[in-house]
């Protein structure tokens, strides 16, 4: 094959499709904290731990129960989803009304110690968790290799992130949610139990996050600290695209991935640091993100 | 007729704000009602606070024999009370049509969408519009129309005609007349005594947060001097 600007194709769509594993995680994390941040205006600081969770729980499932990695995939983000019910019924729930600033203090905290509990419990080796037989191996597309499981983790998070979004443009219950965003007292004056609305977006956004653990257990170890690092990128994903546009979110995330894995190729040592500027940058220009509306 | 909404006592605050002092007063089954009194009088807290909107009431509300103080605003729109508050409520991010199917059916007997309209055939036309896309007078009738879906027997209207077209109000005493002849019962809150007085049974004067006085629907001479001195018009 021939040679684009001195780079090896193989490189290239090498560091493509890792930008797009990459990006499939931002979408999918972004969008989950687009949805609470819409109903709960609460900027969810437990996400990445959440996430992480997420991966934990399909550990456990794998080590404790012998569930493998499809039933996983249903069980974790449903058990974690419930961890976010409760946290959103007894702790977040209180805070309704006040300053947002307290609700990511409260998150922050909580990302602190469920983070500091697994540490504490499970070191900080990190855990295999294997790659699901049924998608081990990969195919030779010609320009290059792909592992079957890596297009699953990009396949997979388009399609959780469609149907969010189908469910929210599309639907009665969708409408519901978009109009309870944008003036909960009345919509609950109409007859919607908006409480237990806010509950269990809440709990969606969270399991969402799961989900998201889960896809990436067999990729990257399953460590205390995984979503930590991941989050912050997310959060400058979230700047990026704009708090609270649900389709913003994931087209944001897709294609931040890609500019992320891009940059590897033609400039690896600004790899790490793009989103940054590229989140800097927006500010000045458009400080409510791309997909935004300002307020 | 028997009293279908009976409020008695009821204090309301928005945080430190002591807003309604006991109000009485009660809006029997199948007539037009109307709250009249000036600007900042308390009416439109009223309303908040019969709809449980508020964080702080206290008092009583009975409708239709049960006591609503004590329930979420959710629950108590169930019990059938349909509410169109002062700002209209249109929502933007929300089509024509998916503002009008937007609230549950809490009750049997509400209009069809088909039937809503016949009576409103601009919401048909712009059914996929964004909300707020509407004029003024097209949104208030939006406002009315996905209440009237819920089957909601009791209608607070919160100044349906303000800042519309002669013409428009028209409209909207026609549908309210409309409204109460198909049984349905209607509070309103007006700041125009000349359309109260043409569509209600019954007025009642709002000043201060409470009911200062009663005025029947048909007023005679004196009562219109007086409510012209209540509301200092
Ligand atoms: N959200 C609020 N917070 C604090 N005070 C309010 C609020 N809304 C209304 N008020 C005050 O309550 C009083 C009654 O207002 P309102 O019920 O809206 O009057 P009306 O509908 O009769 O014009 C006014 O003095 C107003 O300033
Ligand atoms: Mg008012």
């Amino acid at each position: 094959m021939f040679e684009l600007i001195g780079v090896p194709p193989q490189a290239l769509f090498g560091q493509l499709l890792l930008g797009l594993i990459n990006g499939a995680f931002y979408a999918v994390l972004s969008l989950g904290l687009a949805l609470i941040f819409g109903l709960l205006n609460i900027i969810n600081f437990t996400h990445g731990a959440q996430y992480m969770m997420g991966a934990f729980a399909a550990w456990l499932l794998l080590n404790l129960a012998g569930l493998g990695y499809w039933p996983a995939l249903l069980l974790a983000p449903v058990i974690v989803g419930l961890t976010g019910v409760l946290i959103e019924r007894f702790l977040l729930k209180r805070l309704r009304g006040l300053d947002p600033l307290y609700g990511l203090l409260l998150t922050f905290g909580l990302a602190l110690i469920v983070e500091g509990a697994f540490r504490q419990v499970y070191g900080v080796s990190g855990l295999a968790y294997p790659v699901p037989p049924s998608l081990a191996g990969g195919v030779n597309l010609g320009f290059m290799f792909l592992p079957l499981y890596r297009g699953w983790v990009v396949l997979a998070s388009i399609v959780a992130c469609l149907v969010t979004w189908a469910v929210i443009e599309r639907t009665r219950l969708g409408a519901t949610l978009r109009a309870a965003t944008e003036n909960p007292a009345l919509v609950q004056a109409f007859g919607v139990n908006v409480p237990r609305l806010v509950t269990l977006t809440y709990g969606f956004g969270v399991a969402l996050a799961a989900f998201a653990g889960v896809l990436a257990a067999p990729i990257y170890s399953v460590h205390p600290l995984m979503g930590a690092n991941l989050i912050i990128v997310v959060f400058a994903v979230v700047v990026i695209g704009g708090m609270g546009s649900i389709l913003g979110s994931v087209l944001t995330g897709f294609g931040l991935g890609v500019v992320e894995g891009l940059t590897k190729v033609f400039w690896p040592e600004a790899s790490n640091t793009v989103i940054f500027v590229i989140m800097a940058i927006v500010l000045l220009i458009k400080p409510a993100g791309l997909f935004g509306r300002a307020t | 007729m028997t009293a279908q909404l009976t409020v008695r006592d009821l204090e309301a605050w928005y945080g430190e704000s002591h807003i309604l002092h006991g109000m009485r007063f009660e809006v029997r089954k199948g007539e037009v009602a109307t709250l009249l009194g000036r600007n900042g009088a308390g009416k439109t807290t009223t309303m908040r606070a019969i709809m449980g909107m508020l964080a702080q009431r206290k008092g009583s509300v009975g409708f239709e024999g049960v006591e609503t103080i004590g329930l979420a605003s959710h629950q108590i729109a169930r019990l059938g009370i349909g509410f169109v508050p002062e700002e209209r409520g249109i929502f933007a991010s929300l089509s024509v049509r998916e503002n009008l199917l937007l609230p549950p059916v809490v009750r049997q007997g509400g209009m069809g969408v088909s039937e809503i309209h016949a009576l409103f055939p601009n919401l048909a036309a712009r059914a996929d519009s964004q909300g707020t896309k509407l004029s003024g007078g097209e949104q208030q009738m939006l406002a009315i129309a996905r209440i009237l879906r819920t089957g909601a027997s009791l209608l607070l209207l919160d100044e349906p005609t303000e800042g519309l077209a002669p013409v428009i109000v028209e409209q909207i005493g026609a549908l309210i007349r409309n409204l109460k002849n198909r049984g349905l019962t209607v509070l309103l809150v007006e700041q125009n005594f000349r359309f109260a007085a043409r569509v209600a049974d019954r007025h009642y004067v709002v000043e201060h947060g409470r009911v200062v006085d009663e005025v029947p629907g048909a007023m005679s001479s004196r009562d219109v001097e007086k409510l012209k001195t209540f509301l200092g018009v």
